[in-house]
Protein backbone atom coordinates (compact mmCIF):
# COMPACT_ATOMS: atom_id res chain seq x y z
CA UNK A 1 0.00 0.00 0.00
CA UNK A 2 1.03 3.32 -0.71
CA UNK A 3 0.71 5.14 2.46
CA UNK A 4 2.20 8.87 1.98
CA UNK A 5 1.99 12.06 4.37
CA UNK A 6 0.28 15.41 3.85
CA UNK A 7 2.76 17.79 3.99
CA UNK A 8 3.52 21.87 3.69
CA UNK A 9 -0.29 22.47 4.92
CA UNK A 10 -1.35 25.65 4.09
CA UNK A 11 -4.82 27.55 5.13
CA UNK A 12 -5.87 30.94 4.48
CA UNK A 13 -9.07 33.04 4.25
CA UNK A 14 -10.15 35.66 1.72
CA UNK A 15 -12.92 36.96 -0.47
CA UNK A 16 -13.93 35.64 -3.82
CA UNK A 17 -16.55 37.15 -5.92
CA UNK A 18 -17.94 38.78 -2.67
CA UNK A 19 -18.36 35.28 -0.48
CA UNK A 20 -15.94 34.78 2.19
CA UNK A 21 -14.23 31.24 1.97
CA UNK A 22 -11.41 28.93 2.93
CA UNK A 23 -8.65 28.39 0.79
CA UNK A 24 -6.46 25.39 2.01
CA UNK A 25 -3.52 23.57 0.71
CA UNK A 26 -0.98 20.75 1.19
CA UNK A 27 1.23 18.42 -0.86
CA UNK A 28 0.93 14.70 -0.70
CA UNK A 29 3.73 13.09 -2.46
CA UNK A 30 4.38 15.05 -5.64
CA UNK A 31 1.27 16.66 -6.22
CA UNK A 32 -0.12 19.93 -4.41
CA UNK A 33 -4.03 19.57 -4.08
CA UNK A 34 -6.02 22.83 -3.03
CA UNK A 35 -9.93 22.86 -1.75
CA UNK A 36 -11.81 26.14 -1.38
CA UNK A 37 -14.55 25.95 0.85
CA UNK A 38 -17.33 28.36 1.52
CA UNK A 39 -16.99 29.69 5.09
CA UNK A 40 -20.59 29.57 5.83
CA UNK A 41 -22.53 27.51 5.56
CA UNK A 42 -19.07 25.06 4.76
CA UNK A 43 -19.54 23.34 1.16
CA UNK A 44 -16.41 22.54 -0.78
CA UNK A 45 -16.90 25.14 -3.80
CA UNK A 46 -13.77 24.77 -5.84
CA UNK A 47 -11.07 21.39 -5.91
CA UNK A 48 -7.65 21.40 -7.67
CA UNK A 49 -4.24 19.80 -7.68
CA UNK A 50 -1.00 21.20 -9.69
CA UNK A 51 2.79 20.71 -9.37
CA UNK A 52 3.19 23.62 -7.46
CA UNK A 53 1.18 25.35 -4.60
CA UNK A 54 0.72 28.15 -6.36
CA UNK A 55 -0.97 26.25 -9.84
CA UNK A 56 -2.66 24.13 -7.66
CA UNK A 57 -4.72 27.52 -5.94
CA UNK A 58 -4.60 29.43 -9.06
CA UNK A 59 -6.99 26.67 -10.72
CA UNK A 60 -8.99 26.58 -7.60
CA UNK A 61 -9.27 29.60 -7.30
CA UNK A 62 -10.55 30.31 -10.98
CA UNK A 63 -13.35 27.70 -10.79
CA UNK A 64 -14.35 29.05 -7.04
CA UNK A 65 -14.43 32.39 -8.88
CA UNK A 66 -16.93 31.13 -11.62
CA UNK A 67 -19.39 29.53 -9.31
CA UNK A 68 -19.49 31.88 -6.47
CA UNK A 69 -20.17 34.57 -9.14
CA UNK A 70 -23.07 33.02 -10.22
CA UNK A 71 -24.93 32.64 -6.78
CA UNK A 72 -27.76 35.44 -6.92
CA UNK A 73 -28.91 37.45 -3.93
CA UNK A 74 -31.90 38.39 -3.36
CA UNK A 75 -33.78 41.87 -2.58
CA UNK A 76 -35.95 41.20 0.78
CA UNK B 1 -22.97 17.23 30.98
CA UNK B 2 -21.15 14.53 28.87
CA UNK B 3 -22.50 13.25 25.75
CA UNK B 4 -25.65 10.94 25.96
CA UNK B 5 -23.75 8.59 23.60
CA UNK B 6 -20.53 8.99 23.42
CA UNK B 7 -19.72 5.68 21.98
CA UNK B 8 -20.89 7.06 18.42
CA UNK B 9 -17.89 9.72 18.58
CA UNK B 10 -14.21 8.56 18.04
CA UNK B 11 -11.03 10.71 17.84
CA UNK B 12 -8.51 10.71 14.76
CA UNK B 13 -6.21 8.72 17.83
CA UNK B 14 -8.75 6.23 18.04
CA UNK B 15 -8.83 5.69 14.16
CA UNK B 16 -4.96 5.60 13.53
CA UNK B 17 -5.03 2.85 16.33
CA UNK B 18 -7.56 0.72 14.73
CA UNK B 19 -6.28 0.67 11.20
CA UNK B 20 -5.97 -3.20 11.44
CA UNK B 21 -8.31 -4.20 13.33
CA UNK B 22 -10.92 -6.52 11.40
CA UNK B 23 -13.74 -5.94 13.52
CA UNK B 24 -13.70 -2.05 12.67
CA UNK B 25 -14.29 -0.83 8.63
CA UNK B 26 -13.25 2.88 8.35
CA UNK B 27 -15.45 4.25 5.28
CA UNK B 28 -15.02 7.82 3.93
CA UNK B 29 -18.35 10.07 2.45
CA UNK B 30 -17.52 12.88 1.01
CA UNK B 31 -19.29 15.89 -0.74
CA UNK B 32 -16.81 15.51 -3.42
CA UNK B 33 -17.23 12.28 -4.45
CA UNK B 34 -13.22 13.02 -6.19
CA UNK B 35 -11.82 13.52 -2.48
CA UNK B 36 -11.25 9.94 -1.76
CA UNK B 37 -9.08 9.24 -4.90
CA UNK B 38 -6.47 12.23 -3.81
CA UNK B 39 -5.70 9.85 -0.83
CA UNK B 40 -8.03 8.93 2.37
CA UNK B 41 -7.33 6.95 5.45
CA UNK B 42 -5.11 3.76 5.37
CA UNK B 43 -8.05 0.89 4.18
CA UNK B 44 -10.91 2.66 4.78
CA UNK B 45 -13.48 2.20 1.68
CA UNK B 46 -15.02 5.15 -0.24
CA UNK B 47 -18.50 5.45 -0.46
CA UNK B 48 -19.92 7.50 -3.41
CA UNK B 49 -23.07 9.24 -1.91
CA UNK B 50 -24.43 10.00 -5.37
CA UNK B 51 -24.76 6.24 -6.61
CA UNK B 52 -24.18 4.41 -3.12
CA UNK B 53 -26.30 6.36 -1.05
CA UNK B 54 -29.43 7.18 -2.41
CA UNK B 55 -32.12 5.29 -4.85
CA UNK B 56 -30.77 6.76 -8.86
CA UNK B 57 -34.32 6.17 -10.02
CA UNK B 58 -36.58 7.50 -7.18
CA UNK B 59 -35.64 10.40 -5.14
CA UNK B 60 -35.13 8.07 -1.71
CA UNK B 61 -32.76 6.56 0.52
CA UNK B 62 -30.82 3.56 -0.36
CA UNK B 63 -33.03 0.72 -1.20
CA UNK B 64 -32.40 -2.08 2.00
CA UNK B 65 -30.84 -4.70 -0.88
CA UNK B 66 -28.25 -2.40 -2.44
CA UNK B 67 -26.95 -0.82 0.93
CA UNK B 68 -27.05 -4.79 1.81
CA UNK B 69 -24.72 -5.36 -0.89
CA UNK B 70 -22.95 -2.48 -0.40
CA UNK B 71 -21.53 -3.32 3.14
CA UNK B 72 -21.06 -6.65 2.03
CA UNK B 73 -19.10 -5.64 -0.59
CA UNK B 74 -16.79 -3.16 1.87
CA UNK B 75 -16.42 -6.64 3.87
CA UNK B 76 -19.24 -5.44 6.81
CA UNK B 77 -21.16 -7.91 8.66
CA UNK B 78 -23.52 -6.80 11.49
CA UNK B 79 -21.22 -7.24 13.97
CA UNK B 80 -18.50 -4.61 12.57
CA UNK B 81 -17.77 -1.35 13.67
CA UNK B 82 -18.38 1.39 11.30
CA UNK B 83 -16.10 4.51 11.47
CA UNK B 84 -17.51 7.28 9.24
CA UNK B 85 -15.75 9.72 8.18
CA UNK B 86 -15.88 12.81 5.41
CA UNK B 87 -15.14 16.54 3.86
CA UNK B 88 -16.95 19.55 4.86
CA UNK B 89 -17.51 18.55 8.53
CA UNK B 90 -18.61 15.19 8.30
CA UNK B 91 -21.95 15.81 6.32
CA UNK B 92 -22.44 12.93 4.30
CA UNK B 93 -20.71 10.70 6.73
CA UNK B 94 -23.72 11.74 9.07
CA UNK B 95 -25.99 11.37 6.50
CA UNK B 96 -24.42 7.43 5.85
CA UNK B 97 -24.92 7.36 9.84
CA UNK B 98 -28.39 8.33 9.48
CA UNK B 99 -29.37 5.82 6.63
CA UNK B 100 -27.38 3.05 8.65
CA UNK B 101 -28.88 3.18 11.85
CA UNK B 102 -31.95 3.86 10.22
CA UNK B 103 -31.19 0.50 8.95
CA UNK B 104 -30.24 -0.70 11.99
CA UNK B 105 -26.91 -1.68 12.30
CA UNK B 106 -25.83 -1.45 15.91
CA UNK B 107 -22.25 0.13 16.00
CA UNK B 108 -21.72 2.78 14.01
CA UNK B 109 -19.55 5.86 14.61
CA UNK B 110 -17.92 9.05 13.58
CA UNK B 111 -14.40 10.24 13.46
CA UNK B 112 -14.82 13.64 14.76
CA UNK B 113 -13.23 16.28 12.98
CA UNK B 114 -13.59 14.44 9.61
CA UNK B 115 -10.83 14.42 6.88
CA UNK B 116 -9.64 17.71 7.23
CA UNK B 117 -8.55 17.32 10.77
CA UNK B 118 -6.96 14.18 9.95
CA UNK B 119 -5.05 15.72 7.31
CA UNK B 120 -4.32 18.88 9.38
CA UNK B 121 -2.60 16.27 11.94
CA UNK B 122 -0.21 15.35 8.79
CA UNK B 123 -1.92 11.95 8.89
CA UNK B 124 -0.97 9.13 6.64
CA UNK B 125 -3.04 8.98 3.50
CA UNK B 126 -3.51 6.49 1.09
CA UNK B 127 -4.08 6.78 -2.64
CA UNK B 128 -4.57 3.20 -3.70
CA UNK B 129 -8.37 2.14 -3.31
CA UNK B 130 -9.11 -0.29 -0.38
CA UNK B 131 -10.23 -3.97 -0.77
CA UNK B 132 -11.52 -6.40 1.66
CA UNK B 133 -12.52 -9.83 1.45
CA UNK B 134 -16.92 -9.61 0.72
CA UNK B 135 -19.11 -10.90 3.51
CA UNK B 136 -23.28 -11.71 3.07
CA UNK B 137 -24.58 -8.47 4.60
CA UNK B 138 -28.60 -9.65 5.50
CA UNK B 139 -31.17 -7.40 3.60
CA UNK B 140 -32.22 -4.68 6.65
CA UNK B 141 -35.75 -3.68 7.44
CA UNK B 142 -35.76 0.09 7.75
CA UNK B 143 -36.54 2.07 11.10
CA UNK B 144 -39.32 4.77 9.62
CA UNK B 145 -39.21 6.51 13.09
CA UNK B 146 -36.02 8.33 12.35
CA UNK B 147 -37.11 9.68 9.09
CA UNK B 148 -39.56 12.61 8.43
CA UNK B 149 -42.15 12.51 5.02
CA UNK B 150 -43.79 16.04 3.44
CA UNK B 151 -47.11 14.72 5.52
CA UNK B 152 -45.37 14.30 8.69
CA UNK B 153 -43.59 18.09 8.14
CA UNK B 154 -47.00 19.44 7.60
CA UNK B 155 -48.79 18.18 10.38
CA UNK B 156 -46.46 19.50 12.36
CA UNK B 157 -46.24 22.74 10.92
CA UNK B 158 -50.22 23.13 11.52
CA UNK B 159 -50.71 21.38 14.74
CA UNK B 160 -47.23 23.00 16.08
CA UNK B 161 -46.63 19.73 17.32
CA UNK B 162 -42.74 19.50 16.68
CA UNK B 163 -39.77 21.91 16.98
CA UNK B 164 -38.56 22.63 13.31
CA UNK B 165 -35.26 23.37 12.81
CA UNK B 166 -33.88 24.60 9.74
CA UNK B 167 -30.06 24.16 9.78
CA UNK B 168 -29.02 26.31 6.48
CA UNK B 169 -27.34 29.28 7.04
CA UNK B 170 -29.20 32.49 7.75
CA UNK B 171 -28.95 34.06 4.02
CA UNK B 172 -30.95 30.50 2.96
CA UNK B 173 -33.37 30.91 5.53
CA UNK B 174 -34.10 33.97 4.79
CA UNK B 175 -34.69 33.73 1.49
CA UNK B 176 -31.59 35.94 0.50
CA UNK B 177 -30.15 32.95 -1.70
CA UNK B 178 -31.95 29.36 -2.75
CA UNK B 179 -28.33 27.25 -2.16
CA UNK B 180 -25.41 27.53 -0.40
CA UNK B 181 -22.89 29.73 -2.20
CA UNK B 182 -21.46 28.25 -5.36
CA UNK B 183 -23.68 25.47 -5.41
CA UNK B 184 -26.48 25.15 -7.65
CA UNK B 185 -30.65 26.16 -7.17
CA UNK B 186 -32.63 23.35 -6.03
CA UNK B 187 -35.97 24.91 -5.35
CA UNK B 188 -38.64 27.65 -6.84
CA UNK B 189 -38.94 30.36 -3.40
CA UNK B 190 -36.38 31.09 -0.75
CA UNK B 191 -37.23 30.79 2.86
CA UNK B 192 -37.95 28.66 5.39
CA UNK B 193 -40.85 26.58 6.79
CA UNK B 194 -43.25 28.46 8.60
CA UNK B 195 -42.34 28.22 12.62
CA UNK B 196 -38.98 26.71 11.99
CA UNK B 197 -35.87 27.77 13.80
CA UNK B 198 -33.01 28.71 12.15
CA UNK B 199 -30.11 26.94 14.10
CA UNK B 200 -26.92 26.60 11.36
CA UNK B 201 -25.51 23.00 11.40
CA UNK B 202 -22.34 25.28 11.66
CA UNK B 203 -23.03 26.48 15.45
CA UNK B 204 -22.49 22.59 16.23
CA UNK B 205 -18.87 22.68 15.52
CA UNK B 206 -15.83 24.02 16.50
CA UNK B 207 -13.53 25.78 14.49
CA UNK B 208 -11.58 22.27 13.59
CA UNK B 209 -14.70 20.46 12.56
CA UNK B 210 -14.79 18.75 15.92
CA UNK B 211 -18.23 18.67 17.58
CA UNK B 212 -18.87 21.27 20.29
CA UNK B 213 -18.96 20.30 23.95
CA UNK B 214 -22.74 19.09 25.29
CA UNK B 215 -22.98 22.05 27.35
CA UNK B 216 -22.38 24.13 24.44
CA UNK B 217 -24.94 22.21 22.19
CA UNK B 218 -27.29 22.05 24.79
CA UNK B 219 -27.23 25.98 25.03
CA UNK B 220 -27.56 26.24 21.18
CA UNK B 221 -30.49 24.05 20.71
CA UNK B 222 -32.47 24.91 24.19
CA UNK B 223 -31.60 28.53 23.76
CA UNK B 224 -33.88 28.47 20.50
CA UNK B 225 -36.34 26.70 22.13
CA UNK B 226 -35.74 23.25 20.70
CA UNK B 227 -35.92 21.17 23.54
CA UNK B 228 -36.22 17.34 24.57
CA UNK B 229 -39.51 16.28 25.54
CA UNK B 230 -40.83 17.16 22.47
CA UNK B 231 -40.50 15.88 18.80
CA UNK B 232 -37.72 17.90 16.60
CA UNK B 233 -37.53 17.81 12.91
CA UNK B 234 -34.57 18.84 11.28
CA UNK B 235 -34.29 19.61 7.83
CA UNK B 236 -31.65 21.79 5.06
CA UNK B 237 -31.78 22.08 1.20
CA UNK B 238 -31.57 17.53 0.43
CA UNK B 239 -31.15 16.37 4.05
CA UNK B 240 -27.61 15.98 4.79
CA UNK B 241 -26.31 18.78 6.79
CA UNK B 242 -29.53 17.96 8.59
CA UNK B 243 -28.27 14.39 9.43
CA UNK B 244 -25.35 16.37 10.96
CA UNK B 245 -28.05 18.11 13.35
CA UNK B 246 -30.11 15.11 13.73
CA UNK B 247 -27.12 13.31 14.60
CA UNK B 248 -25.97 16.02 17.46
CA UNK B 249 -29.84 16.36 18.72
CA UNK B 250 -30.32 12.26 19.00
CA UNK B 251 -26.98 10.79 19.65
CA UNK B 252 -24.94 13.50 21.44
CA UNK B 253 -27.82 15.31 23.56
CA UNK B 254 -29.79 12.36 23.28
CA UNK B 255 -33.08 13.84 22.71
CA UNK B 256 -35.73 11.32 21.82
CA UNK B 257 -37.43 11.69 18.89
CA UNK B 258 -35.63 13.34 16.39
CA UNK B 259 -36.22 12.89 12.58
CA UNK B 260 -34.58 14.00 9.50
CA UNK B 261 -37.01 15.29 7.03
CA UNK B 262 -34.60 14.33 3.98
CA UNK B 263 -37.20 16.18 1.30
CA UNK B 264 -35.81 19.81 2.73
CA UNK B 265 -36.07 22.62 1.05
CA UNK B 266 -35.76 21.31 -2.41
CA UNK B 267 -38.89 19.54 -1.56
CA UNK B 268 -40.45 22.19 0.35
CA UNK B 269 -39.40 25.17 -1.43
CA UNK B 270 -40.73 23.55 -4.94
CA UNK B 271 -43.92 22.67 -3.71
CA UNK B 272 -47.32 24.85 -5.31
CA UNK B 273 -48.88 26.68 -2.33
CA UNK B 274 -46.72 25.92 0.46
CA UNK B 275 -46.52 28.47 3.24
CA UNK B 276 -43.14 29.94 3.10
CA UNK B 277 -41.68 32.48 5.82
CA UNK B 278 -39.30 35.19 4.76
Amino acid sequence: MSNLTPEDRSERRLDVAGWPVRVCSYRLGDTYFCTIDNVDPGARVARSRGATREEAEKLALQRAEERLAATRRRAG
Amino acid sequence: MSYAAPEVLVDTDWVANHLDDPDVRVAEVDVDTSAYDQGHVPGAVGWNWTTQLCDTVVRDVTPPGELAMLLGESGISPDTTIVLYGDNNNWFAAWAFWQLKMYGHDDVRIMDGGRAKWIAEGRELSTEAASHSGTAYPVPEADRSLRSFLPEVQEAVEAHSAGLVDVRSPAEFTGEILAPPGLPETCQRGGHIPGAANIPWGKAVNEDGTFRTADELIELYEGAGITRGRPVITYCRIGERSSHSWFVLKYLLGYDDVRNYDGSWTEWGNLVGAPVER
